[in-house]
């Protein structure tokens, strides 16, 4: 699948986008962010406190249970600040 | 009928009013927002800290999305006759537009409240992030307000 980072979560694993291949046993947005905050020094930073970052499941809103069995898109980012 | 464009350039709000407008001219009430960048950081001008510039990154595809949904939330709810959403991303100064949205309904309220309601909700759904410069050059990502998540929580789920 295809991860996408925005805003400072971008800036702290250093990518805007990798395509990664998840063991099975990660099903849900909670189990990814805990996955990929081991691939490097950058994602351990931006994931160490999971509650500051959001999740989209295919450009959808998704809270950390929300399952990514079926997902081809998977963003992180902090709170949305537009408007 | 729904405008929906997100967009680097710079919009003329009188033009895009007027065309509204235009297209729209049997409907009773027309409300419009427009959002600019302020040249201050903080609730007032008097406390705040002065800005130089601003940027918007924004989720391609993901912004388009969450501005439909919104936008078709809005016209469950109320009876409207036309919606123009503009949100800009890219750099800013002091003073230019961000966001524009146009409401049409047969009379005031409804185009009012699903005027509000649109900005309330995009302010917590769409996929914006502000980063702000100041005069010495130093730049900080926005953080979300709670006050945002209140006003959108007014108008329930």
């Amino acid at each position: 699948m295809t991860v996408l980072y925005f805003s400072w979560v971008k800036e702290k694993i250093g990518l805007s986008e990798e395509t990664v291949t998840p063991p099975a046993d990660v099903q849900t947005v909670a189990a990814l962010m805990a996955w990929l905050a081991g691939r490097s020094a950058g994602h351990a930073a931006a994931f160490a406190d999971t509650r500051t970052i959001k999740a989209a499941v295919d450009q959808v809103h998704a809270p950390p249970t929300a399952s990514i069995a079926d997902a081809r898109e998977v963003a992180f980012f902090p709170p949305v600040t537009g408007g | 009928m729904t405008d929906i464009r997100v967009q680097r350039e710079p919009f003329d709000s009188g033009a895009e009013l007027n065309r509204f407008l235009k297209r729209n001219a049997t409907s009773g009430g027309v409300a419009s927002f427009v959002g600019q960048m302020r040249d201050f950081r903080g609730t007032d001008r008097a406390h705040g800290q002065a800005l130089a510039a601003m940027t918007l990154e924004h989720y391609p595809g993901m912004a388009e999305r969450q501005l439909a949904d919104v936008l078709a939330e809005a016209a469950r709810r109320w009876s409207i006759d036309d919606v123009c959403v503009i949100h800009r991303y890219g750099e800013f100064a002091p003073g230019d537009p961000i966001v524009l949205v146009i409401t049409a309904a047969a009379h005031r309220g409804p185009a009012f409240d699903a005027c509000a309601f649109i900005m309330d909700w995009l302010k917590t759904k769409a996929p914006f992030w502000k980063r702000e410069q100041t005069p010495d050059g130093k730049t900080a990502w926005v953080e979300a307000m709670e006050s945002d998540d209140a006003r959108a929580e007014r108008w329930g789920q």
